[in-house]
């Protein structure tokens, strides 16, 4: 029998009334990858969180190596060989790659830094698992990819002997994310034991030895990876049996509703370059690829809070406005990226969150003054049509759960407040939709109801342009689908004419060293 | 014109400009740890006024002037241990617990001084440092202690920041404090020896106004000295050496506005030349804005296990 | 130790918890009567006396918190922006030196307007000038990114040797010998007294009116909804249409405002005359007074009563007993930093590891 390196006994946690663990007892093997599987809000953050100290859980033990692990201290998690590499990356912008790894190793009261030796110690450790990394380079000069390996070696520089990787593949392109795996297979060898956070089932099957299923804070099934598949994964993870998501293509397209003509912005932070894009009514135009290739920026320079450099945009035939409310006032409705740190204004009530991008139309202010009733009947008619739960209209919106906070975001950009006024609601709908990863975070009902609204406002005569980083989500919803990759957009082709590999070709930039040959 | 020069070439210019220039360069660089750490203190307006006090205090009472220069630290380290149970403990606004303390140690110092002396019309007197002829260099031997502690500390300083584990831990701290905790590092720690280390520096800066450049204790003394210090050091990008720099640049417009009023070059009225200071700090601020590269988790709060 | 966020926030911890930090804080500072060598019962009695404990008291106090209100409600709306306006003192100089400028020099600028008029006018020069006075720090960390805290504060600095320049030159007192006040204002722009035979006077029914005002504006405009989302969340608010700048330049304009008019106030109401050493502090007690306040404007005119009667009634209790008036200081800001920390021990609970 080969032996435990860790056994988790009974952890619960609880955050106010939400149980984020539940009683979890879990082991791993020397030398196993196990992957933890679950939809959002499982839990898997929380429970690896608590093993590497991070948190303290308020109920069970664990033990490393037969040893005890003292709670809610990271210091003594590493000093029993656990290191974790962070969903998203702890590291220190303004400081050097080596800096970044040492940090911490050296005793708080030695008098000097002992930097060659640690540069060789880093070269050393990065030659062992063929991970190359600049040593002096500044953090912040270094791209995703670089990114996740310095946050890798952080660990290794440190002799863990249990390494937690949290969503690693997020931030990958499928090509990178093979060679993330190889780098995995390669610690196995080195005698590391991994435990591997995801939840895309194809890629647990692919790599893990042993799948371990998280379900609303429960650990609801263990089993070995061979003998599995991923729809009883899928099953597991959703608590009842789950049919592959159905295409449901657009019955009708009609004209163009919004144009761009080799639109680019400022070279700061993320630019456009020359993007040209044309986006129908009745029709979803999905746009694919790894986050920071510039769909932040497609996404704030239609919602208005990003100015063009070159290029324009027409909106209904005429120039695109650049205030929020206007867009808003002509029928756009945008879901932004961020619920809390964008969407919603956390300390203010949810009525004020619902009226917030129609504050200056008369129809809920008058002149200088809020038209209180008529915004909070409003937001009453929202939180009923779209099933906001956790509080009415008075409740401040930090209080709400991430799936709430959406669902108003999503209802207040969809429902017009002209629906109020009992008239046909039908002329009421949003003409122009930009939703920008507006199922991130969400569990699978919460997902699927989104994804529902947005379908019924296409097949209404919407325009939608979906930006999400889930291919699944691309494909399966997408009429047409278009990859974005450093700022260019590529040609947007119809969603059954792209195939996994294709698109993760595009998603590389690796179709473009084509386009210029 | 004539006079510029003549006020230039003067050695005892250069010796006022120095002398002008330690309270500063002890508070640039007490603000600069606190900040690096990534704790505003604003409370240094009353940690030197704190620091004046007592300091002097204990020499009137018989503890000598290093011990006075002791007891000054020490009541900058309390102040600063105040300041950072309240906003890295608590995670209170660092602005808002700074000011209060500036208000509350400014008010304990009028208040003890008025206890201490109730009846006076002149402010008793303390024997303060003296020159320090034996150092045989000009300029410098007409300093006193406290100057070349203040000059000796700017390396000391950079050497601890730059080369020692402690000092990157510092620096991790005010940068990215969930990266620090991951490596073991404890930012609740960290942060508060930085900051109970820097309002040390900002007691002795006090210090040396009672001790050393004038011998008893006024009010108002300090007169936004502190605050200057805070601009300082975001002319000085949070650098020690630019530190000392930013200091001797603005003693110098300091001093030779002093010295343009009293040579009868002197056009315009007194108090503009007096404004003169707190318009080149703001004018500093201004141009180093856009590119100031402010330690990244400066002034944002850190609660531990929490979502 | 560490803290946890609590499930619930009953409404009457919120409320008990500044009276308990009060509280505390008068026990904590009774050691400092102690070391003044004062018995500590008849020092406090003799301070709520001085404070609240007659007619009269009651009006020297009600004279003191008028600029506090004032300055109380600059920093409220500021704060509330998350603009740290910390120049309230200089606004309030400058205010004050705008109404000894239209009010008192050359007799009302030479123009015959009727008082009213003129008086109307002076508010209004008060007002801008306070508001002019931020609107440079606010505009520079709007475009630049220059923190405010520090540009305000070395302001303060500057307008104090702004008023005495004055003061020594164009604002002379002719008939002060030597003294360093300024001309007086026209008789006819003084305020009336609202108690015959004591100093307070009706520069308290307009703090008043503005507490009422400036509570109103938050809670029921457009503007104040775009005041509390650009606090709350700059970037939530730029996305759903606040105009940012706009609405920056809004609230210093404001603030600086209420501090000027602070300024104006106190010359038309209590000195007639400004003087160097008019203001012992206002502009950063209101910044104690908004916090105490939990940047609530009709709280703002409690805790401005608050404050005001610990700074009278040290005065008259020092008088007597002999401990030094800054004890009322001390108060002031050891409540500061008490209540701050009451406050957040309702929304957090302490455990200890």
């Amino acid at each position: 029998m080969t032996d435990r390196v860790l056994s988790l006994s009974n952890i619960s946690k609880r955050f106010g009334s939400l149980v984020a663990n539940d009683a979890i007892s879990l082991d791993l093997k020397a030398g196993e990858i196990l992957a933890l599987l679950g939809e959002n809000g499982a839990g898997k953050s929380t429970l690896v969180s608590i093993l590497f100290g991070h948190y303290t859980a308020d109920a069970g033990h664990i033990t490393v190596f037969g040893k005890p692990l003292p709670a809610g201290d990271p210091k003594a998690a590493l000093a029993a060989g656990i290191g974790m590499v962070h969903q998203h990356f702890t590291l220190a912008d303004n400081l050097s790659v080596l800096d970044n790894v040492m940090m911490g190793s050296e005793s708080l009261w030695q008098a000097t830094t002992r930097r060659a030796a640690a540069r060789d110690k880093l070269a050393q450790v990065a030659a062992r698992f063929g991970l190359t990394v600049d040593a002096d380079a500044l953090v912040a000069q270094l791209s995703v990819g670089e990114r996740q390996r310095v946050e890798i070696l952080k660990a290794l520089y440190r002799g863990v002997r249990i390494l937690i990787l949290d969503e690693p593949t997020a931030v990958l392109t499928p090509q990178e994310s093979e060679s993330l795996f190889a780098v995995l297979a390669q610690m196995v060898a080195q005698g590391l034991s991994i435990i591997f956070i995801s939840h895309k089932l194809a890629e647990v099957l692919r790599v893990s030895d042993r799948v371990a299923v998280l379900r609303a804070g429960k650990l609801v099934a263990q089993a070995d990876a061979r003998n599995t598949t991923q729809a009883q994964l899928a099953q597991w993870m959703v608590g009842h049996a789950v049919s592959p998501p159905q295409r449901r293509p657009s019955q009708r397209i009609g004209k163009a509703v919004c144009v761009l003509h080799q639109v680019s912005t400022a070279p700061a932070r993320e630019r456009l370059d020359r993007v040209s894009l044309t986006l129908h009514s009745g029709e979803i135009m999905a746009i694919a690829g790894i986050s920071g290739n510039g769909q932040a920026t497609l996404a704030e320079v239609l919602c208005g809070t990003r100015r063009i450099a070159g290029g324009r945009i027409e909106l209904f035939g005429l120039p695109l406005p650049q205030a929020p409310s206007e867009l808003v006032a002509l029928g756009v409705a945008r879901i932004p990226e961020d619920r809390h740190g964008e969407g919603l204004v956390g300390d203010l009530a949810v009525w004020e969150n619902a009226v917030s991008e129609r504050l200056r139309s008369p129809v809920f202010s008058r002149g200088y003054w809020v038209k209180r009733r008529t915004a909070q009947d409003y937001a009453k008619a929202v939180i009923a049509r779209f099933d906001v739960r956790g509080g009415g209209p008075a409740t401040p919106a930090r209080a709400l759960s991430g799936g709430n906070m959406q669902k108003l975001v999503l209802g207040r950009a969809l429902m017009h407040p002209g629906s109020l006024l009992d008239t046909d609601t039908r002329s009421f709908t949003p003409k122009f939709i930009v939703a920008h990863q507006p199922t991130w975070g969400l569990d699978i009902g919460a997902v699927a109801y989104v994804q529902e609204q947005l379908i019924a406002a296409r097949d209404a005569g919407a325009a939608v342009l979906l930006i999400s980083d889930d291919l699944d989500e691309v494909l399966t919803l997408g009429d047409r689908v278009a990859v974005m990759h450093g700022g260019h957009l590529g040609q947007a082709k119809a969603a059954l004419d792209w195939s996994r590999a294709s698109i993760g070709l595009a998603m590389a930039g690796a179709d473009e060293v084509a386009h210029a040959a | 014109m004539n006079e510029f020069l003549d006020i230039l070439t003067n050695p005892a210019f250069w010796v006022a400009v120095l002398r002008i220039a330690t309270p500063l360069i002890l508070g640039t660089l007490g603000v600069l740890l606190c900040e690096r750490a990534g704790v505003l203190n604003l409370g240094i307006e009353g940690i030197m006024v704190a620091g004046a006090f007592t300091g002097w205090l204990a020499v009137y009472v018989g503890a000598g002037l290093w011990g006075g220069v002791l007891v000054a630290a020490a009541t900058g380290a309390v102040l600063g241990l105040l300041h950072a149970f309240l906003t890295v403990v608590l995670a209170l606004s660092q602005h808002v617990s700074g000011l209060g303390i500036t208000l509350l140690a400014t008010a304990l110092s009028y208040f003890g001084y008025r206890v201490s002396f109730p009846k006076v019309s002149t402010p008793p007197t303390i024997t303060p440092f003296q020159e320090m002829d034996w150092l045989g260099i000009p300029i410098l031997a007409e300093q006193t202690a406290l100057t070349l502690l203040a000059l000796v500390s700017v390396p000391v300083v950079a050497y601890v920041l730059y080369r020692t584990p402690v000092g990157l831990a510092v620096r991790m701290v005010g940068e990215n404090p969930k990266a620090a905790e991951g490596q073991g590092v404890s930012v609740v720690g960290v942060r508060t020896g930085a900051v109970v280390l820097g309002s040390a520096f900002m007691g002795m800066a006090g210090s040396f106004l009672t001790l050393s450049a004038f011998n008893a204790f006024f009010f108002n003394m300090v007169n936004g000295r502190g605050w200057i210090c805070v601009a300082l050091v975001v002319f000085a990008s949070w650098r020690p050496g630019k530190a000392l720099l930013g200091a001797l640049l603005f003693a110098f417009f300091d001093a030779l506005q002093l010295r343009l009023q009293q040579s009868g070059a002197a056009v315009l009225p007194y108090q503009m030349y007096l404004m003169l200071p707190y318009v080149l700090s703001i004018l500093a601020l201004v141009l180093v804005a856009r590119k100031a590269s402010y330690p990244q988790a400066l002034m944002k709060p850190y609660r531990k296990g929490e979502r | 130790m560490r803290l946890e966020k609590r499930q619930h926030s009953s409404a009457s911890a919120l409320v008990l918890a500044p009276i308990g930090a009060v509280v505390f804080t008068l026990m904590v500072s009774a050691l400092l009567v102690r070391w003044a060598g004062a018995p500590v019962g008849q020092t406090y009695a003799l301070l709520l006396q001085g404070a609240y404990g007659s007619v009269f008291a009651l009006s020297e106090t009600l004279t003191r918190a008028i600029p506090l209100m004032l300055t109380g409600l600059a920093a409220t709306v500021a704060f509330k922006a998350r603009l740290f306006n910390i120049g309230a003192e200089g606004q309030l100089y400058v205010g004050a030196l705008a109404a000894v400028a239209v009010g008192g020099m050359h007799d009302g600028t030479g123009l015959a307007l009727p008082p009213a008029l003129l008086f109307f006018l002076m508010l209004l020069c008060a007002a801008l000038a306070g508001a002019l006075l931020l609107l440079g720090p606010a505009l520079m960390k709007a475009r630049l990114g220059v923190d405010e805290v520090v540009t305000t504060l070395l302001l303060n600095f500057i307008v104090l040797l702004l008023v005495s320049l004055m003061l020594d030159g164009p604002m002379k007192d002719p008939t002060a010998m030597g003294w360093p006040q300024s001309v007086a204002l026209m008789g006819e722009l003084e305020l009336a007294k609202l108690i015959p035979q004591t100093r307070v006077h009706t520069g308290l029914l307009f703090a008043v009116a503005l507490a009422v005002a400036l509570w109103a504006l938050m809670k029921y405009t457009v503007l104040g909804f775009d005041i509390r989302a650009l606090g709350a969340n700059p970037r939530a608010a730029a996305f759903c249409g606040v105009p940012v700048t706009r609405t920056v330049v809004l609230v210093a304009l404001i603030s600086g405002a209420l501090a000027g008019l602070a300024g104006a106030i106190e010359v038309a109401g209590r000195t007639s005359y400004l003087t160097l050493d008019m203001s012992p502090g206002y502009g950063y007690s209101g910044i104690v007074i908004a916090m105490l306040a939990a940047l609530h404007p009709l709280a703002v005119v409690v805790a401005s009563v608050f404050v005001a009667g610990m700074l009278v009634g040290a005065d008259s209790m020092s008088r007597a007993v002999g401990v030094p008036t800054f004890i009322a200081d001390v108060i002031v800001a050891a409540s500061l930093i008490s209540v701050l920390v009451a406050t957040l021990l309702t929304q957090y609970r302490v455990r200890w590891r």
